[in-house]
């Protein structure tokens, strides 16, 4: 394999991401994607629409092989991993999928039972218990007999998240938070992820392009870029937005406004 | 009076039709628009223009002039838009200022993003080309075939070994749709069914005096063939477009992700306890339909025909055996699997959108029931050859 002049520190951190190139057959989406992520960080992957932020995210995830480059999880190679490996990690994962992507025919406590009736030695009754509390900790107790029809969007996306939380995963992937909520209810799931991210140590990578989201949570973003077809810049993101030497990038976060100097 | 009237409005309407006039001032075309640009009227071709453009001379620049325009929306924008493209293509400029304020600010708006990201169309290449190109595809779509079987066999592996991730009441569930829920539709067809194959026989039999063997004809008909067939082709209607659409569903909704990040299967929590359940319920359904086709036939035999009922009975008793009765239920049973999969599989493949959820559903009947005759055909062939 031919190492290219990008390659940075040995990959130790709690995620790595080492040379991507992410494609669709012969359509690049992103090359040479080079960060890395720490524990207890939010990390935001941020970039115009169709930039292929989702897709980074589903890479992370396992969800679609690389098209060259790896992906480590705490030092360790998850690209070159065996099947069962990928399983084992992906224990430590939760995601909040868009639209929450709950189980239709699940009631919302059966929803959260799901992975902890896989993964932990629970008894049936603490389960339900463990069900009812990550429900209250989203703010919907009482809720625990509710199929996903019967509520509305934005207590769906918080039941995913109480259901992305069942197992208290290590790093908490959310894709686009604020999609199809309205401003206060998407300032309160920014409000949850920075109280579990503080009480619980999680981890979160989240893909959004909602600035108020950004600069509330984001502790570092990576800015994928559409034209250039790689990573622009990747900091803090109020850093980013009065130091970055690419113009598009602060154009980003300021949202297309004239910089005033 | 009043037609008149109308008459004369009609007519000054037709007056009032946006017009295109062109004029050459030196080396400048200089195009007036007038009249009522509406998006209900009729939208002038932009030939006249290009014609002008082409020469002889061909015009150093356009201007226009819109002092005769009465009123206009964005069909003088499309307008404008068709000539810039010819002026581009010709590298004549365009001088906007004879334009109402709005419609010049509108066209460049429309002109502020170059245009970009045009679908190529697959280039069309010899007809050897389009063979290969063919030929990949069937390739591909064999592969996408396989690969979703060895799947289903591995997860159908997990589950006889008891190691397969679903839920019991789902199964259940599942179960209960496709055999009881499905039991009214059976009745009602195959009821129907041995009343059509009985009077169908009855009118032959009846010339030659054997009008009794109606009840053979019925019996080992609906026993043999026709029930398993039957009640095959209502399942992949209920069951195997109903799979393909929630499958479909599932995978618009990104369910099927969030089970393949929480480390579920969704072949074994989807696709076989549905294979399962239609595999455990289409033998039932077959014997159920056997009977209920003997009754249709029964009812057109003694109703109509004559026939005593302990006649028929003793008939069709004497006429149907194990080697009509087996290979019916296993002929259901491999129906019964072949419109799992076909529904299952195409609702897997199922693409992001509603409408693709609908072609999920439409090619899961059409595969169901395009197989179901292929193995029907088959199974004549085989039992033909072993002479059962």
């Amino acid at each position: 394999m031919i190492e290219t002049t990008t390659v940075s520190a040995p990959p130790t951190d709690q995620i790595s991401v080492r040379n991507l190139t992410m494609s669709y057959g012969d359509f690049v989406v992103m090359r040479d994607l080079n960060f890395d992520v720490s524990p207890g960080e939010v990390f935001v992957i941020m970039g115009g629409s169709g930039c292929g932020k989702s897709t980074l995210m589903r890479h992370l995830l396992g969800m679609i092989e690389p098209a060259s480059g790896e992906i480590f999880y705490g030092g360790e190679s998850f690209t070159a991993a065996s099947r069962e490996v990928r399983e084992s990690y992906l224990r430590r994962f939760g995601v909040l999928f868009q639209g929450g992507a709950l189980w239709s025919s699940m009631t919302l406590a059966e929803n959260i039972a799901l992975p902890l009736e896989e993964y932990s030695g629970l008894r049936a009754a603490d389960i339900r218990d463990v069900a009812s509390l990550k429900l209250s900790l989203v703010g919907l107790r009482g809720f625990e007999d509710y199929y996903p029809s019967e509520i509305s969007g934005g207590m769906r996306k918080r039941a995913g998240l109480a259901r992305a939380m069942a197992l208290d995963p290590e790093i908490l992937f959310v894709d686009e938070p604020s999609a199809g909520l309205d401003p206060i209810s998407s300032r309160l799931l920014d409000d949850l992820i920075l109280e579990l991210k503080e009480s619980l140590g999680t981890t979160f990578v989240v893909v959004t392009h909602e600035l108020a989201s950004i600069f509330t949570i984001a502790s570092k973003a990576i800015f994928l870029d559409t034209n250039t077809r790689t990573a622009t810049a990747i900091g803090p993101p109020a850093e980013l937005r009065d130091h970055s030497q690419d113009p598009a990038v602060r154009a980003f976060l300021r949202r297309g406004e004239e910089e005033h100097e | 009076m009043r037609s008149r009237r109308s008459g004369a409005a009609a007519a000054a309407q037709a007056q009032d039709l946006a017009k295109v006039s062109l004029q050459r001032e030196g080396d400048q075309l200089v195009v007036g628009l007038a009249g009522s640009w509406q998006i209900s009227a009729h939208l002038p071709g932009t030939t006249a223009v290009e014609a002008a453009l082409d020469g002889p001379p061909p015009p150093e620049g356009i201007q226009f002039d819109s002092a005769g325009i009465e009123s206009w929306d964005s069909t003088v924008v499309t307008f404008l838009m068709g000539v810039e493209n010819a002026a581009d293509s010709r590298s004549i400029p365009v001088d906007h200022a004879g334009l109402p304020d709005g419609v010049r600010r509108l066209v460049e708006l429309a002109r502020a993003v170059p245009e970009r990201g045009t679908r190529t169309e697959e280039p069309k290449g010899s007809p050897l080309a389009r063979i290969g190109r063919l030929g990949m595809r069937v390739y591909d779509g064999a592969l996408g075939e396989l690969e979703f079987l060895g799947e289903v066999a591995r997860a159908f592996g997990a589950f006889v070994r008891g190691k397969a991730r679903y839920r019991k009441s789902d199964l259940r569930l599942l179960i209960q749709q496709a055999g009881a829920d499905a039991l009214g539709i059976a009745s009602l067809v195959s009821l129907l069914f041995g009343l059509i194959l009985a009077f169908v026989g009855a009118v032959q039999l009846q010339q030659f005096g054997a009008a009794i063997y109606v009840a053979d004809l019925v019996g080992v008909g609906m026993v043999r063939d026709m029930a398993a067939f039957m009640t095959a082709i209502i399942v992949a209607g209920r069951s195997g477009a109903a799979y393909a659409a929630q499958i479909g569903t599932m995978k618009v909704t990104e369910e099927i992700d969030a089970l393949r990040t929480t480390g579920i299967s969704p072949m074994e929590f989807l696709v076989v306890p549905r294979v399962v359940a239609l595999v455990l319920m289409m033998p039932l359904l077959t014997v159920y339909a056997d009977l209920m086709g003997i009754l249709g036939g029964y009812l057109v035999g003694v109703g109509l025909l004559n026939i005593s009922p302990m006649a028929y009975i003793q008939q069709t008793i004497g006429a149907v055996n194990m080697t009509h009765f087996f290979p019916g239920v296993i002929k259901g049973t491999i129906y019964g699997l072949l419109v799992a999969l076909a529904g299952c599989k195409q609702g897997m493949a199922a693409g992001n959108s509603a409408s693709a959820v609908g072609d999920a559903a439409t090619r899961a009947v059409v595969n169901g029931v395009v197989a179901i005759i292929v193995a029907c055909g088959v199974a004549q062939v085989v039992s033909w050859v072993f002479g059962i």
